[in-house]
């Protein structure tokens, strides 16, 4: 049996190993599925922002935290025209159609926004429309009349002539008895008339009626609107590929390093220890920090510099005191015999030699590179288009979620760092015990 | 009698004399290292140009705003004015070779580093209202070593007494769950700063949610110091639980190895008190290793100082450079880089000089090693 294999049954022993294996596995499926579902290019346009988001609410929280608590708040409505259109005088050259949109609302708490887009078309003259709401109980507010453009967005619950008229919010005086004294909701179906003058034959109307939610989907909403499912999916590929290229770009160049310096010995040696001292005394943080505020905030710059800072680490010194008693080894000296060059003996014979001791700092030095990312981000030097789980961090912070009560804006990013960590640290310390012996009895 | 004490002082003054030789070698080599350390740096941020076209706006201030001041010229006209700036510029210019090629230069700027000299903030101050980074660095800086002296020292402590005590006890269930929860330190201290705010701060508010001390702060000493335990407990806290489990595993790894040896199970086997054997035949050899990796702890801190204190709105270097960044203060970040790179140098040294005091190898042999 090999040593892998041999290695790999002993880990199945090791309860924290498995669940970190099923941890990290469960990550890589959800990486593949990110990058499959939302291609790159269509990941970085969502995370701009925009047109994309506006049928979302502002800072919704997740659905299920609601529901779990025993809530009943709100989701998203968005609701279009009834299919019947109620012609009702037409006249010379056009026509006043009546449109009604009608929804069920029975849920505990009112919508956070109001918003209706009416999407006209015409050749030259804009259809006029008024409209009318009316609740559950048959009374009924007048919303006003105006000329409709091409794409126009009435913004209902910033209507601030009609909060004056309730005495509240719209979109809480819409939805509650107008004499209460405490507004609660009145559960019904609501309709909203849309009373349209069209001045061209051709004309047409399509409105539709967004009742934003105080809840949206499994991660809710940021300030911008963004679906945070987006941020914390793509995040996933983003920190297993930094944290995976960076550990695997320090430790392996670091060893070949050492193992060169340990084999020519003389004054590569002596460069290469002096390297290592200095690169101790350089701040990585603070380096990164200046990296990215004079050039680029790029993650795979700053994925580069942790790795030409790491190649020189203080890891040098110890795999160095490892390397050395192997230098001397039979086996090493047979390969000098049989005419090896000095390349070959130290990638073939010396690295693979104290690989299965390095696996287990491998493992456990990725949530480290993760982590950093996400501490670049929450700095604000995280990557300027690409959505991290950092990156979400840092708009929360800026925002003062906690502050606002936005625990799901933290909480979710946290608790996949926090996943990925754990992951890879529990692979990573049972690795420890069953590849390095010394530990093996203890 | 008399004999050994003069051979005891003569081996004290022969100690001495090889430990001033090793200190002054490693000072010298630390010295070096430093300096190529903030060479790097310098190198790093000029790429863009940037030292240099600081330097030329800082010039252009410093002639502009003495002429100004200068009453003798205040009757000159705008131009010959300005033509005047333009001079002292442009001496300036030729007194710092700022045309001549960088790698000239690039010594220059490594002296003013290296003595300290970081220049002029662009647009930050210090609280007492300088524009210097030297002064804005040297304030924020007790803040700092405040809050990770005392965080770094209580993990120190507790880890290495809590390991001592479950080595002699390993496999228990105590022992058991302080290995279970070894893998919680992958995450790092701001992250547990996050929940803690997010739960003693703000659902049971029983600690500020950040900051120093009260506002206002209070007049009393006492009081003043009251709040700003107060204020610390949050980040000592948040660094406790990020490094406690980790250390406490390492460290009793390291007995565990350490208390298997023969010498310790020949002090077993004379029946001396566990006190004993933990004190002289585990914890005396093994101080130097402990020692170097408490330093080393603290070099891995600087670094991670940067966001907890962003995170806990501590007025020390980290939130200071992260301020820098909101500003784009280049002088600033530079001058925070040479800053860590000093402190780093420091920490290494006094790992360094305690290794040479501890471990009798390098007293003996006076560093030759």
């Amino acid at each position: 049996m090999s040593p892998w294999s041999e290695g790999l049954r002993r880990l199945r022993r090791y309860p924290s190993a498995v669940a970190g294996m099923l941890i990290i596995l469960a990550l890589l499926g959800t990486a593949i599925y990110a990058v499959t579902a939302i291609p790159y290019s269509e990941a970085q346009k969502l995370w701009r922002g925009g047109e994309e988001w506006q049928d979302l609410p502002v800072n919704a929280s997740p659905a299920w935290t609601d529901r779990l608590t025993g809530g009943n708040a709100p989701p998203t409505l968005s609701v279009g025209a009834d299919a019947e259109r109620r012609s009702v005088a037409p006249f010379d050259g056009g026509r006043i159609e009546e449109r009604t949109l009608h929804f069920e609302f029975d849920y505990d708490d009112f919508p956070s926004e109001l918003n209706l887009f009416l999407d006209a078309e015409f050749e030259s003259r804009a259809p006029f429309v008024r409209m009318t709401w009316e609740r559950p109980d048959g009374t009924e507010v007048a919303l006003g009349s105006r000329r409709v453009g091409a794409r126009e967005r009435v913004s209902i619950s910033q209507d601030s002539a009609l909060e004056a008229r309730l005495g509240q919010a719209p979109q809480v005086g819409l939805f509650s008895d107008a004499d209460a004294a405490e507004p609660e909701v009145m559960p019904g179906t609501y309709r909203l008339v849309l009373e349209t003058v069209h001045f061209e034959e051709e004309g047409r109307l399509d409105p539709e009626l967004v009742a934003y939610g105080q809840v949206h989907g499994l991660f809710g909403t940021d300030h911008q609107r963004r679906d945070l499912s987006v941020a914390l999916l793509w995040g996933t590929p983003v920190a297993l590929a930094f944290g995976l290229i960076a550990a695997v770009g320090t430790t392996i160049t670091t060893l070949i390093i050492a193992a060169a310096g340990v084999w020519y010995g003389g004054w590569v040696d002596a460069a290469i220890q002096r390297l290592t001292e200095v690169n101790i005394i350089l701040p990585l943080l603070p380096i990164l920090v200046m990296v990215g505020t004079l050039y680029s905030t790029s993650i795979w710059l700053m994925l580069g510099v942790v790795v030409v800072l790491g190649i020189f680490s203080a890891g040098i010194k110890m795999y160095r005191a490892m390397l050395l008693p192997i230098r001397q080894a039979p086996y090493i000296e047979a390969a000098r015999a049989y005419g090896a060059s000095s390349p070959r003996i130290v990638l073939r014979y010396m690295v693979p030699r104290i690989l299965p001791v390095l696996i287990p700092t491998f493992v456990t030095l990725i949530p480290t590179y993760v982590f950093l990312e996400a501490s670049l981000a929450v700095l604000g030097l995280g990557d300027p288009v690409l959505p991290t789980w950092g990156k979400v961090l840092h708009d929360a912070q800026a925002q003062s979620a906690l502050y606002h009560g936005f625990y799901y804006w933290v909480v979710s990013p946290a608790a996949l760092l926090m996943l990925t960590g754990l992951g890879f640290a529990m692979l990573g310390f049972a690795l420890d015990r069953v590849f390095n012996p010394r530990l093996r009895n203890l | 009698m008399t004999e050994s004490a003069t051979g005891m002082r003569r081996g004290l003054g022969r100690d001495l004399r090889r430990l001033t030789v090793f200190t002054g070698k490693r000072l010298l080599a630390l010295l070096v290292t430093v300096l190529i350390g903030v060479y790097l740096t310098i190198v790093i941020a000029n790429m863009g140009g940037q030292v240099d076209d600081l330097r030329l706006a800082q010039i252009e201030t410093t002639a502009a705003e003495a002429v100004r001041a200068d009453p003798a010229f205040h009757d000159l006209p705008s131009e010959e004015r300005n033509e005047l700036i333009e001079e002292q510029v442009a001496l300036e210019v030729d007194r710092l070779r700022l045309d001549e090629p960088f790698i000239w230069r690039s010594f220059d700027y490594l002296y003013q580093a290296m003595i300290l000299d970081l220049g002029r903030a662009e647009e930050m101050h210090s609280d007492a209202g300088s524009r210097e980074v030297y002064q804005i660095i040297v304030e924020r800086l007790p803040a700092t070593l405040l809050l990770f002296g005392t965080a770094n020292l209580l993990v120190f402590f507790v880890a290495v007494f809590a390991a001592l005590g479950l080595s002699r006890r390993y496999g228990s269930a105590m022992d058991q769950s302080v290995i279970g929860l070894a893998p919680s330190s992958a995450a790092p201290g701001w992250f547990y700063g996050i929940f803690l705010i997010l739960l003693l701060a703000f659902i049971w508010p029983l600690f500020p949610t950040g900051g120093m001390v009260a506002v206002p702060p209070p007049e009393d000493g006492w009081a003043y110091a009251a709040s700003v335990l107060r204020h610390m407990a949050l980040p000592v806290l948040a660094m406790f639980i990020s490094q406690i489990f980790i250390s406490i595993y390492s460290w009793r790894t390291f007995f565990l190895i350490h208390s298997s040896e023969d010498y310790v199970e020949m002090a077993r086997a004379k029946g001396l008190p566990d006190r004993l054997i933990e004190q002289r035949y585990i914890l005396r050899p093994t101080l130097s290793p402990i020692v170097t990796s408490f330093l080393l702890m603290l070099i891995g801190l600087w670094s991670g100082a940067i966001i907890l204190e962003q995170v806990f709105n501590w007025p020390g270097l980290g939130t200071l450079l992260f301020e820098a960044i909101g500003h784009r203060d280049t002088p600033v970040i530079i001058g925070s880089v040479v800053i860590f790179a000093y402190l780093l140098a420091i920490t290494v040294f006094v790992l360094d000089f305690l290794y040479a005091i501890l471990d009798p190898r390098v007293r003996i042999e006076g560093g030759r090693s």
